[in-house]
């Protein structure tokens, strides 16, 4: 079975930590940074950001709902507002906040959803985050991002503090291996980002998959067959263009997601393909659509074939 | 503006809200009835906002929680000012600004609204940041007693309370109706001033058609230092039209010509009775 290093031997960091270094970084210069949490400050690595900047958080307790209100309302008063809760509440509980509040009105909110997709994934279904892909792409005028490594991270955070509008930012509990020796890409929302290039088949990828979609491809290096891995960190809007081009070059793809098979990633990259005549081979690795097995996020990975070998099964099944 | 003035201005809105809803042939006339003194005093009294200080960071705010009474808030923001009245001609049409609900795309609306239960929550948030930016400026919100039941209302309150949020002020348009039957028999929320007290807000009650009375409360704002304000506005559903009044039919109903002509001429009358 494939193996994700659940520990740091290289320094790297869960993807929640990350964001709240740099929150941290961001607020000690702008004292119109806030974090607005509902008892997650811990859970959203945020109690030494409560701690340095006391001022600059607010806590409304277990109470997602007003949670995102209450950050549209700092929003709407000029503060730049990080609402932080577990992916699987904020975004279901809080939905009709963050369709009215944050995006309807355009209060520039980053709605950060964090321990998403199956991170608390012996938890069950209650707190498993498989359809807030699908919930928020059809909601107008909101961000959908989801960075895979540790540089993503930092740079979609600094990013999201400076855009003036809706963001949603996703981010999960396990450390995260950085996808490149040297980060030297050009980060920006809505630009997809080239990790390995090869013509055979294309593997895109999000968030926690992108890693194991890495490593598929170099199993398949070593098999002779040559993939584009593509980290499609922002969900909406989506890098068609690199997605065009990527139909145009390869023979096949294959969408990866820690998130329902329906509505996500996958079914966003079949809508522009299909609806712009590009017809490639195309299989979607997600969650299927029943009761979500538990135990571990990599248990579950496991499980449904998330893993480098399992990717690469899928991608040798079309070429 | 001194009560006589106020009265006569509430008359005009009630006149003007009926004409608009008529024009639209859409509106929910009871409760924009309801709500309209309250409006009245907001922005004929306590207010600090007018379509020139509409984008300063030291106005006051005003969030509309019961959104479906945008006539009445439209009306108001129109004879203030933040737009011209003939836009209103175009209530409810493709593609008009001035729509079922207030939004931001009119001059003068704070917040989009419309799904209840959302105003209080934002109001917070709002006066929140006035409390961390050292601004004095104060955040009202309108809700209707029939939205009381949802739940972010409570959630909200609590986080009022807790960040001690003087500065905020909700009013409650407690016109005992709601769209299936009377609030107490869809769901009762009655001790309501208990309740706002056991939550931790300063709470005053108030007939909600009685001008003087609601500038007197506005002016004793806040009620008790450090603690989140509300008003109990007691109110009559479709006030100022004695066939509207409490009356259920006209939560969103629409008169016909002969009862607009009829629901015109009591009002020309209130007016006049007043004016003696």
């Amino acid at each position: 079975m494939a193996h994700i290093e659940a520990t740091d031997p290289n320094g790297f960091k869960p993807n929640q930590e990350i964001f709240s270094e740099i929150l941290q970084a961001l607020a000690a210069k702008d004292r119109d940074i806030i974090a607005v949490t509902s008892d997650s400050r811990g859970s959203g690595k945020l109690v030494p950001f409560g701690k340095k900047f006391p001022e600059q958080i607010v806590e409304v307790g277990i109470a997602e709902q007003n949670l995102v209100g209450v950050a549209a309302g700092l929003a709407a008063a000029g503060k730049k507002v990080f609402a932080v809760s577990p992916a699987c509440f904020l975004t279901a509980r809080a939905l009709e906040q963050i369709k009215n509040d944050v995006a309807y009105s355009d209060n520039p909110v980053t709605v950060v959803g964090i321990s998403a997709g199956v991170s608390y994934g012996a938890l069950g279904s209650t707190h498993h985050s498989l359809h807030d892909f699908a919930a928020l792409r059809c909601i107008n005028n909101i961000t959908v991002v989801v960075p895979a490594d540790n540089f993503e991270t930092a740079q979609a955070t600094a990013l999201a503090a400076t855009t003036n509008s809706p963001v949603y930012l996703r981010f999960g509990k396990r450390v995260m291996n950085s996808l490149k020796e040297v980060n030297d890409d050009t980060f920006a929302f809505g630009k997809g980002r080239v990790i390995t290039e090869g013509n055979d088949a294309a593997i895109i990828a999000c968030g926690e998959t992108v890693y194991p979609a890495v490593q598929a491809a170099k199993l398949l290096a070593e098999q002779g067959i040559n993939v584009t891995v593509v980290s499609m960190h922002t969900i909406k809007p989506l890098d068609t263009d690199l997605l065009a081009k990527l139909a145009a070059a390869c023979q096949a793809i294959v969408t990866v997601e820690e998130h329902s098979v329906y509505g996500g990633l996958g079914e966003a990259c079949a809508s522009y393909l299909m609806q712009h005549g590009l017809h490639k081979p195309f299989r979607i690795v997600g969650i299927p659509d029943e009761y979500t097995v538990t135990g571990s996020q990599q248990d579950i990975f496991n499980h449904y074939h998330i893993t480098k070998e399992g990717i690469a099964e899928v991608v040798k099944g079309l070429l | 503006m001194n009560k006589q003035q106020l009265e006569k201005k509430s008359v005009e809105y009630r006149k003007k809200i009926l004409k608009y809803i008529v024009k639209a042939n859409a509106g929910h006339t009871g409760g924009s009835l309801s709500c309209t003194d309250i409006l009245n005093v907001l922005y004929n009294h306590a207010l600090n906002v007018s379509p020139q200080t509409f984008t300063s960071p030291d106005r006051d705010r005003y969030i509309q929680s019961k959104g479906h009474c945008v006539e009445a808030l439209f009306v108001v923001l129109a004879d203030k000012g933040f737009f011209p009245e003939e836009n209103l001609e175009t209530l409810c049409q493709y593609k008009s600004h001035y729509i079922g609900h207030p939004t931001r795309k009119v001059k003068g609306v704070e917040q989009n609204t419309g799904a209840l239960g959302h105003g209080l929550p934002i109001a917070v948030g709002n006066a929140i940041a006035a409390k961390l930016d050292k601004r004095d400026y104060k955040v009202y919100t309108l809700m209707g007693d029939g939205e009381l039941p949802e739940g972010s209302n409570w959630e909200a309150a609590l986080t009022a309370a807790h960040y001690k949020l003087d500065n905020l002020c909700a009013i409650v348009d407690k016109n005992t109706l709601q769209i299936t039957a009377p609030t107490a028999e869809v769901c009762n929320t009655d001790p309501l001033d208990e309740k706002w007290k056991a939550f931790g807000w300063a709470v005053k009650e108030v007939d909600g058609h009685d001008v003087d009375a609601l500038k007197a409360a506005f002016d004793s704002l806040p009620f008790e230092p450090g603690k989140p304000n509300v008003i109990i506005a007691h109110t009559v559903k479709g006030k100022g039209v004695s066939f509207m009044e409490n009356n259920l039919k006209w939560h969103h109903g629409v008169p016909s010509k002969d009862e607009y002509a009829l629901a015109l001429s009591e009002l020309d009358n209130s007016l006049q009775q007043a004016a003696i």
